[in-house]
């Protein structure tokens, strides 16, 4: 009995969540991702408060949490709640794209260091020692200080150090692939490098990828909201990082204006918790070594 | 005298797609001194009951039913007490497959086998290490290489060592399965000639499980052949080798490989060995079987003495 | 068999692997240290024959399998395919090349791509090499490798099937460029007993059809003794006899091969019983014993055996062997 393409994919799919659903925290990690996506989507919606600075009421500045403003207001007198739910766009947005940038870099320079070896190797991972090697936070604030602070730099800034965790996962996985026959057997039919990279070592490689970079948007989400917090993020933009920021730079914490700093504080935990456990099953589920056949 | 008597003993396995059907009503039987070939391929079952007569199994593995006396003692209704400290290792030991590479790579040769001395027999540490260096004589191993680490031995070295521990407690039955079967040619003799002398010189009755018949000719003197969770065909070495009634051990030893038989013609059984979980009615051999008739496909055939000594189940066979 | 000129041609082919030394190790040795898996070996195959390379482990016989084929580069040597000297040619060449030498592996579990379709798995080599016409060409190679009805196969994966039924697909992704000459790596040694004669079955009957000619690489004389015409025996590297099949089983002159031949177990419990003519086993293969690799274990070992090492000689028609004693 021959099943067609589209039947296999499907059953595939199904084995892929059954297994993943074993993974209690997994499934939690899942659920809060969800409910921050949709918050952030349909922020506009779910609120009615203007976010702009200049829309802000300056009668009702510094508010605790009412049955009016749900969280309170913050130092322009807007309402917490829907800065935060707009915020969750801007951090989730800047976490997806540094990590699909910095999981692009990571994987050509995985795919390529582990597939030709010899000096291109040493190169490409003494570059990856380099960048490793010295302290991600400082030299995101140097770079961040150096280029300027705009959405899409922080973007750069965050990728151009993010992805050399990638790269050394994906070159190990490489290198055990490149012993197995299957792979030396494209080579035998007389594939050259490009087909053997792109169609077979990258397609084994890739759910481990996806687990990484699930993992990596976790940390850049943490990575924007401290640049933002140490006044480095793009000033145009709500992020929960820029609120913490206001937050402190108007004198929040030393008047104890707790629903200015703990709501963002905790959005940021939970959202890089959930990335974070969804990535670990996702390793579980992919992960050839740790995978039960 | 008998020393292990295995009747009709039923394992199956639980697993997400049902139940499978790993050893179905096997039954055999040997005497002091014999050494028995269990031959089959993958899948056959035949590691399958060598688990469940040392009640090994696997926590999804049962014995549903049968009888296993091993030296009048009923395996499988002793508690697990008596079990370890009376017969493992004590009266019955056994070498795994794949043994000589799951060596503890941090631990001396030596000092595994003292734990594995002393966890059996109370002596202490000095003599368990002499018991050691005269198993190593034994064995063909140089005495003093027991500080050795596991890295350090070769191959052919490690089953000797591995052979050395099975018979630390000087058991009555020693069950081995595919101790050859990752050793190159020349190691393999030496091995199997080992095998050979120590049977001869301790009164050894063993047990060799594997798919290498010409192993088991080479050192068994009875045989049974195991296909699909049954047993085909058993009985002593020579009839059943040279003289194969069942279809199946015809088409596996007429075929075989031999460096000393005139090139034949090849003439492979076709087909493969069924899924264990949805076997074929009837006889599990009957889609393969050249001589098949209606009868085959819908009643098992029962293992019956064709001639003394030599059994067989087929119902072609049992007119 | 062809008398013309031989298909392929080997000659004094090595390959040395460098031992990796730890960094002091380096610094104080300036003598770099190598595995000489494949060491001198010289040998030619004709068109149509099965040629048989047998060893144990460490005997460099894949190696040399896969150098042939330039999946390994060799550290020295020449490697002709019919004329050509294939250790010079260029990319595009080599492609060419690729599309009439092929191998097929010993581990039926891990050379097909556990990703990839078995349709898309037989039907890549016609890709790269942009030949037309690809669902009739996989249909064709699956039927010649009895997997009966092809189509049944077409979306199922690898793990799917069972060990000889993918040795069957790695048969077809081989045959399906219509290749002179296939490398074929112990191709049975991993395959239940029932299931070897079939598929090597089918590899002579291809034989037969095509005139494919195989360097069949096996440790088992016993399957190598039912598909050869002509065998080499090799040890740590070198080719230490080579003779038409049945005159090596028979008359072999090479201690070693004596020792492995008298080693192997006969299935029939009357003949005598196998024998371990020799004791110990293969050394490391950095450290090298000089002179005859053998030497060590060889009951004949004389002076000259430990100093110096023997030439493959031709001593009878098409036996040669690599022995002071017996040239």
């Amino acid at each position: 009995m021959s099943m067609s393409r589209f039947t296999l994919y499907k059953k595939r799919l199904k084995n892929f969540f059954t297994q993943f659903i074993e993974s209690k925290s997994g499934v939690i990690g899942l659920f809060i991702l969800l409910f921050f996506v949709f918050i952030s989507v349909f922020a506009n919606y779910l609120s009615d408060y203007p976010i702009k600075a200049t829309q802000g009421d300056l009668t009702a500045r510094f508010k605790p949490p009412s049955m009016k403003h749900w969280l309170g207001t913050d130092d322009v007198g807007r309402d917490l709640l829907t800065l935060i739910m707009y915020g969750g766009r801007i951090s989730l947005l800047i976490g997806f794209m540094a990590a699909a940038i910095s999981g692009g870099i990571g994987t050509a320079v995985g795919l390529l260091a582990g597939y030709f070896g010899g000096w291109k190797e040493e190169i490409l991972m003494r570059v990856t020692d380099i960048i490793l090697v010295i302290p991600g936070l400082p030299l995101m604030i140097v770079l961040a200080a150096v280029l300027g602070t705009s959405f899409w730099n922080i973007i750069f800034v965050i990728s151009i150090i993010g992805w050399t965790g990638t790269a050394r996962v994906v070159r190990a996985q490489v290198l055990s692939l490149k012993e197995r026959p299957f792979i030396e057997s494209v080579k035998a039919i007389g594939a050259g490098d490009g087909r053997i990279i792109g169609l077979h070592l990258l397609p084994n490689v890739f759910p481990l990828i996806v687990a990484q970079m699930v993992l990596r948007i976790g940390i850049s989400i943490l990575s924007e909201a401290s640049l933002s917090f140490l006044g480095l993020g793009d000033p145009m933009s709500v992020s929960w990082g820029m609120i913490l920021h206001w937050a402190f730079s108007t004198g929040a914490l030393s008047s104890n204006y707790w629903w200015f700093i703990i709501p963002p504080g905790i959005c940021i935990t939970l959202v890089a918790l959930g990335f974070t456990f969804v990535g670990y099953a996702l390793d579980q589920v992919v992960n050839p070594r740790i995978r039960r056949r | 005298m008998v020393l292990l008597d295995v009747e009709d003993l039923i394992t199956y396995f639980e697993t997400r797609g049902g139940f499978v059907k790993a050893v179905d009503g096997v039954s055999l039987q040997m005497n002091e001194g014999d050494s028995l070939g269990l031959a089959g391929e993958s899948g056959c079952g035949k590691t399958t009951t060598m688990l469940s007569i040392m009640r090994l199994l696997p926590s999804n593995g049962q014995v549903l039913g049968g009888k296993i006396i091993f030296n009048g003692v009923d395996m499988l209704n002793i508690d697990e007490d008596t079990l370890r400290k009376e017969i493992r290792w004590k009266r019955m030991s056994m070498v795994f497959q794949g043994a000589m590479n799951a060596l503890n790579p941090v631990f001396r040769i030596g000092d595994q086998i003292v734990q594995t001395i002393r966890a059996h027999q109370d002596v202490d540490k000095r003599v368990a290490y002499e018991m050691v260096e005269e198993l190593f004589s034994l064995v063909g191993i140089e005495p003093k290489r027991a500080r050795d680490y596991p890295h350090e031995f070769s191959g052919g070295m490690k089953q000797r060592a591995i052979i050395a521990m099975a018979l630390a407690c000087r058991p009555d039955l020693v069950i081995a399965d595919e101790p050859v079967t990752a050793l190159d040619v020349v190691v393999q003799a030496q091995i199997l000639e080992l095998m050979r002398n120590l049977r001869d010189k301790l009164g050894l009755s063993m047990i060799l499980i594997t798919h290498d018949l010409s192993v088991i000719a080479d050192t068994c003197n009875k045989a049974a052949i195991m296909y699909a969770g049954k047993i085909v065909e058993r009985g002593d070495i020579v009839t059943v080798f040279k003289h194969p009634e069942h279809p199946y051990s015809q088409g596996l030893l007429t075929n075989y490989p031999s460096i000393r038989r005139k090139r034949q013609k090849f003439a492979p059984i076709s087909g493969r060995p069924p899924n264990l979980l949805f076997p074929p009615p009837g006889c599990r051999f009957h889609p393969r079987c050249p001589y098949a008739e209606e009868i085959c496909k819908t009643k098992e055939p029962e293992i019956l003495e064709l001639d003394r000594g030599h059994y067989v189940a087929c119902h072609m066979k049992n007119l | 068999m062809s008398h013309e000129k031989p298909l392929i041609k080997i000659n004094n082919l090595a390959k040395w692997f460098p031992v990796r030394t730890g960094f002091f190790q380096a610094i104080r040795s300036s003598e770099r240290k190598y595995v000489k898996a494949v060491d001198g070996v010289s040998f030619h195959i004709n068109k149509g024959e099965i040629f048989g390379l047998a060893g144990e482990s460490g005997s460099g016989k894949t190696t040399t399998g896969k150098v042939i084929l330039r999946l390994l580069e060799p550290t020295a040597g020449n490697i002709h395919f019919k004329d050509k000297e294939i250790t010079t040619l260029g990319k595009s060449e080599m492609k060419e090349f690729r599309r009439r030498a092929q191998i097929i592996y010993q581990d039926p579990y891990e050379s097909l791509d556990p990703r990839m379709t078995i349709f898309d798995f037989v039907a890549e080599p016609l890709i790269v090499h942009k030949i037309g016409d690809v669902e009739k060409l996989v249909t064709d190679a699956l039927e010649r490798s009895e997997l009966t009805p092809p189509q049944e196969f077409f979306y199922r994966y690898p793990h799917e099937l069972s060990g000889g039924q993918r040795q069957r697909v790695a048969i077809a992704r081989a045959m399906i460029l219509n290749p002179e000459f296939i490398v074929a790596d112990e191709p049975v040694s991993m395959l239940d007993v029932s299931i070897r004669s079939s598929i090597l079955e089918l590899m002579v009957k291809l034989r037969e059809e095509l005139g494919i000619s195989y360097l069949y690489i096996t440790h088992d004389l016993a399957t190598a003794k039912q598909v050869c015409d002509r065998i080499g025996i090799m040890y740590l590297g070198k080719l230490i006899e080579e003779a038409p099949i049945d005159e090596l089983i028979d008359e072999p002159l090479q201690p070693y091969t004596q020792a492995l031949i008298a080693a192997v177990p006969d299935p029939d419990p009357t003949i005598e019983k196998s024998k371990a003519m020799i004791k110990g086993e293969i050394p490391n293969p950095i450290n090298l014993p000089p002179g005859c690799r053998f030497h060590p274990r060889c009951h004949y070992a004389q002076d000259i055996c430990r100093k110096k090492i023997p030439e493959l000689i031709e001593v009878k028609k098409g036996h040669r062997v690599a022995c002071h004693l017996k040239t």
